[in-house]
């Protein structure tokens, strides 16, 4: 059945090529939302979607696909730390003023024989490109070295991922990817983007929104704790204060 | 069961919470301390945010204090005046550190300070008590009893006040210091205090250690509700869901703890005390001393 259904979508995609030499994308995702409820441990997001072309596929080069999905940035602080007088002290550090929370790039094949350095750089495709660094104070010499940590640290966490065989690409017209979102995860809007790309050339850019939002209980306890402060802190007392006395009550009941 | 903390943003394992939270509040009830010196850095070791650890961490120990203190009041042994007198002097404090602790944050360097402050308070305490009860402990033995001692310059001090609980007749202005001190080093430290203010009280104050416990819970437990609703209103960092589970683990704990402080002796108690105030002194010392795996931390730019 689903081969079929793929037979007639590439004969209407064959049928249909006629003289332009662009090719597009037409995309489909998985899910546009991300819940957040209570039990939420982390996700999977399967993109999937097709070439379309008004010109037969050329068989100068192999088409290849890029994905990246980029949860939102914060200006973060990278610290360093130095031995001084016997004990590890934060001494040196740079600020990064652009970090996304989470960033994964999902490629078709190696990322450099996917994509040029030049075209990397133009789009900010690779996980060190997509992280801008300009706060390095004067008597730093070595700020790479806290943008590369700070990939480091968030690569060992899962919140950033360059995964080279995340994308497969079927007949230079299907491709499927698939990222796994992490259990710890910021909510806001996760921007998505595919590149095409031939001869590490980007032919075609399609960009689209994952939303990532706290649901039910979360959302209802997260929007308390920012708008009605005192009433939240109040009922953590309370609960805190009921707990404790009933586990009390409880035991003298047991000991009874 | 993976469990997602709204305020924390991040998932961890109900059970690993749970458990956490029964060790904290065992101890709790069989010391007379918070718990906050070991919840907090044990929160920091599962990956919660240090912000969200210090701030739940607080209100963690207001539901293990109220469960610990409700047994104490039943067995008659928590000096309410006296606790009043701590408390005054511990909210003044309080107020004073959450001041001290703002101010060294825009400076930066504030990891660095509270890790001093812990290394150098429990090292101290850890080690006098250690000594102080392995004394006691041979002196029993060989059938002797420790003499009491005269607090003769606080003998002096004006502003008496009886304390019938107790049984001390002395001035006011040594427990409101020591509450102040303590309430100062609690919002420092993002802790109760309580191992602070137990050996205090033994030692500069000369309770008798039966009271000690009660009173110190009935002063933890004011010290850290104000805090938790000064961190709640302030730097919204309180994750109740966070809370709630450690608390389930933790009352139930306490009121173990209280059932097994009974059962062992005072000097025993004492010595457990002192042996876990020590090894935490000791993580946290071979931390700032040795090489950490990771030089580099990643913070938030404010």
């Amino acid at each position: 059945m689903i081969r079929q259904c793929m037979a007639i979508a590439l004969a209407c995609l064959a049928f249909a090529s006629i003289a332009q030499a662009e090719e597009d994308i037409v995309l489909g995702l998985n899910q546009t939302q991300v819940s957040i409820s209570t039990n939420f441990n982390g996700s999977e997001i399967i993109i999937f979607g097709a070439v379309k072309r008004e010109t037969p596929i050329p068989n100068t080069s192999q088409l290849q696909v890029v994905v990246t999905v980029s949860g939102p940035s914060k200006p973060v602080v990278v610290r360093r730390k130095e031995k001084k007088f016997g004990i590890w002290v934060n001494t040196d550090a740079v600020e990064v003023d652009r970090a996304p929370s989470f960033y994964a790039v999902a490629t078709s094949g190696p990322l450099r024989d996917v994509l040029s350095r030049v075209e990397d750089l133009r789009y900010k495709i690779s996980v060190p490109r997509a992280i801008r660094s300009v706060g390095a104070p004067m008597d730093i010499s070595d700020s790479a070295a806290f943008t590369e940590a700070l990939i480091r640290i968030r690569t060992k966490a899962n919140q950033y991922q360059l995964n080279e065989a995340g994308v497969s690409v079927d007949q230079q017209t299907l491709f499927r990817a698939n990222v796994q979102l992490p259990a710890a995860l910021v909510e806001g809007d996760y921007d998505t983007r595919i590149f095409l790309t031939r001869e590490g050339k980007v032919i075609a850019q399609y960009n689209t929104l994952i939303d990532v939002r706290k649901v039910g209980l979360e959302r209802w306890l997260y929007n308390l704790s920012r708008e009605q402060s005192l009433i939240y802190g109040l009922l953590s007392l309370a609960i805190a204060i009921a707990a404790g006395w009933l586990a009390s009550a409880a035991f003298a009941m047991i000991r009874r | 069961m993976q469990i997602y903390l709204p305020i924390a943003e991040i998932s961890v394992n109900a059970f690993l919470l749970l458990g956490l939270g029964g060790i904290v509040g065992v101890l709790s009830g069989m010391f007379g301390v918070g718990g906050g010196f070991l919840i907090t850095p044990l929160l920091f070791f599962i990956g919660i945010p240090p912000a969200v650890a210090v701030a739940t961490g607080a209100n963690q120990i207001v539901a293990s204090s109220v469960s610990a203190l409700l047994a104490h009041l039943k067995r008659k042994t928590v000096d309410l005046r006296m606790g009043t007198v701590l408390l005054i002097g511990g909210l003044v404090g309080a107020a004073a550190g959450v001041s001290i602790f703002n101010h060294l944050k825009s400076l930066g360097q504030v990891d660095l300070l509270v890790n001093l402050c812990y290394v150098i308070f429990l090292g101290i305490i850890g080690a006098l008590m250690f000594i102080e009860s392995l004394n006691a402990l041979y002196k029993t033995r060989s059938g002797k009893r420790q003499p009491r001692k005269k607090h003769t310059w606080i003998q002096k001090l004006p502003f008496k006040m009886r304390f019938r609980v107790t049984g001390l007749y002395i001035s006011v202005i040594p427990p409101l210091l020591v509450g102040a001190f303590v309430g100062l080093l609690a919002a420092i430290m993002g802790v109760g205090g309580g191992f602070i203010m137990v050996p205090a009280m033994i030692y500069l104050l000369g309770m008798p250690t039966k009271v000690v416990v009660g009173t110190s819970l009935f002063q933890i437990l004011f010290v850290t509700a104000f805090t938790t609703l000064l961190h709640a209103t302030t730097n919204y960092t309180v994750d109740i869901v966070l809370a709630v589970l450690l608390l389930i683990g933790g009352v139930i704990g306490a009121q173990f703890g209280t059932t097994l402080g009974t059962k062992l002796k005072a000097e025993q108690l004492r010595i457990l005390l002192a042996l876990l105030v020590l090894a935490v002194c000791g993580k946290l010392a071979l931390d700032l001393l040795l090489q950490p795996n990771e030089l580099y931390s990643i913070g938030f730019a404010s």
